[in-house]
């Protein structure tokens, strides 16, 4: 717990340092990979895919301790499905993407799981908040390129995305599926 | 539609179930039309969300209707036409084959348009309905249109279905109307 707090203390400088790098040197295929956030309105699921976002992982079974991944997504590339509401989501009651254009995910800790999979711990940066999570990841190869699923859940309360009046309408949980090919 | 060689065999009146679904459809496709020509040009709020849920709930439920409606109509012969000149009776058959294909193709098209926008329709918040076509906006965009043009032509022939009722109860005097109107046992 002490250690989760001292790293949400210094995420700050961490992000910024971490987040050059996979800005940097990104390895993974943007054009490929998917990352999707889920929300649902009254109980209608509906798929929102960020359309713009890059980063670097760099894993290694045999040595997880050593392994690294850092997501970079453009918050304004929300794509809610028509223009209306994805200029809606961008505004300062939702994301807020002119005040905070990235949203960050930087891996603090990769321990290993079962066969093809890894736990995922790391420092989700939203609209100004942090908090850290741990994401269950499971890996594949298909010839050269390797494929990274998982899914997260966030809280909108917890970021403050959307102003109350929504609660009614639309659930607090949103679930991000994420599809990252390296 | 109806055969009318044996006319005088046939009783004067629609069936119950017939009236109550011409009613229940009538009340629902107009509350269905006002709501979906209101919600279109609102803000986006939470109203606005919930009113595309009611809308759509309307669309599932005149959809589901109009079917059952359909079965019925070519299980049970309606009443005999009143007598008319026969450029009316052709107009009536034409009308009401008219509305039933525009009551079951604006919902159809609200549900394509819905499914190809990616946002599934969950009837009644409970259950989740398949999706008719895969995500995809510029189908979405065209299909909105379609959607809001049969609504339209829906309206027009409903009126003149309407006008057509009260003409011939206020001015031709004849059962038209009221056979729709009263009870019969199916």
């Amino acid at each position: 717990m002490n250690r989760s707090l001292a790293l949400m203390v210094s995420g700050a400088a961490l992000v910024m340092a971490l987040v050059a790098d996979a800005a940097g040197n990104p390895s993974i295929d943007p054009a490929n990979s998917t990352i999707i956030a889920t929300f649902k309105q009254e109980n209608v699921p509906v798929d929102a895919p960020f359309k713009r976002f890059n980063g670097r992982i760099d894993y290694d079974p045999a040595l997880t301790t050593a392994s690294k991944a850092a997501l970079e997504v453009t918050a304004s590339s929300l794509d809610l499905g028509s223009e209306d509401y994805n200029s809606e989501v961008r505004k300062k009651a939702w994301l807020d993407s002119g005040t905070y254009p990235t949203v960050t995910f930087i891996s603090t800790a990769i321990k290993p799981g079962a066969a093809g999979h890894f736990d995922a711990t790391g420092i989700l940066t939203l609209k100004g908040k942090t908090q850290t999570l741990t994401v269950p990841v499971s890996v594949s190869k298909a010839g050269t390129a390797t494929s990274f699923d998982g899914e997260l859940q966030i809280s909108r309360s917890y970021f403050g995305i959307g102003d109350e009046e929504w609660n009614d309408v639309l659930d607090d949980k949103v679930r991000v599926k994420f599809h990252i090919i390296e | 539609m109806s055969s009318e060689t044996d006319a005088l065999a046939l009783p004067a009146v629609y069936t119950r179930t017939a009236v109550a679904l011409h009613w229940l459809i009538a009340l629902l496709i107009t509350c269905g039309f006002s709501l979906g020509a209101y919600m279109v040009d609102l803000h986006i709020s939470p109203r606005k969300v919930r009113f595309y849920a009611y809308h759509k709930w309307i669309g599932i439920t005149v959809l589901a209707l109009v079917l059952i409606r359909s079965v019925w109509r070519l299980t049970h012969k309606p009443p005999p036409e009143e007598p008319m000149p026969r450029w009316q009776l052709r107009t009536t058959h034409l009308t009401h084959y008219l509305l039933y294909a525009l009551l079951i193709a604006t919902p159809l098209c609200g549900w394509l348009d819905t499914s190809a926008a990616g946002i599934p329709v969950v009837y009644l918040k409970l259950w989740q309905l398949p999706d008719l076509v895969h995500k995809n906006r510029d189908l979405a965009k065209v299909l909105v249109e379609i959607h809001g043009f049969l609504a339209w032509t829906l309206l027009w022939v409903v009126l003149l279905h309407t006008a057509a009722a009260f003409k011939h109860h206020f001015i031709d005097h004849d059962s038209t109307l009221k056979r729709m109107l009263a009870w019969r046992r199916s």
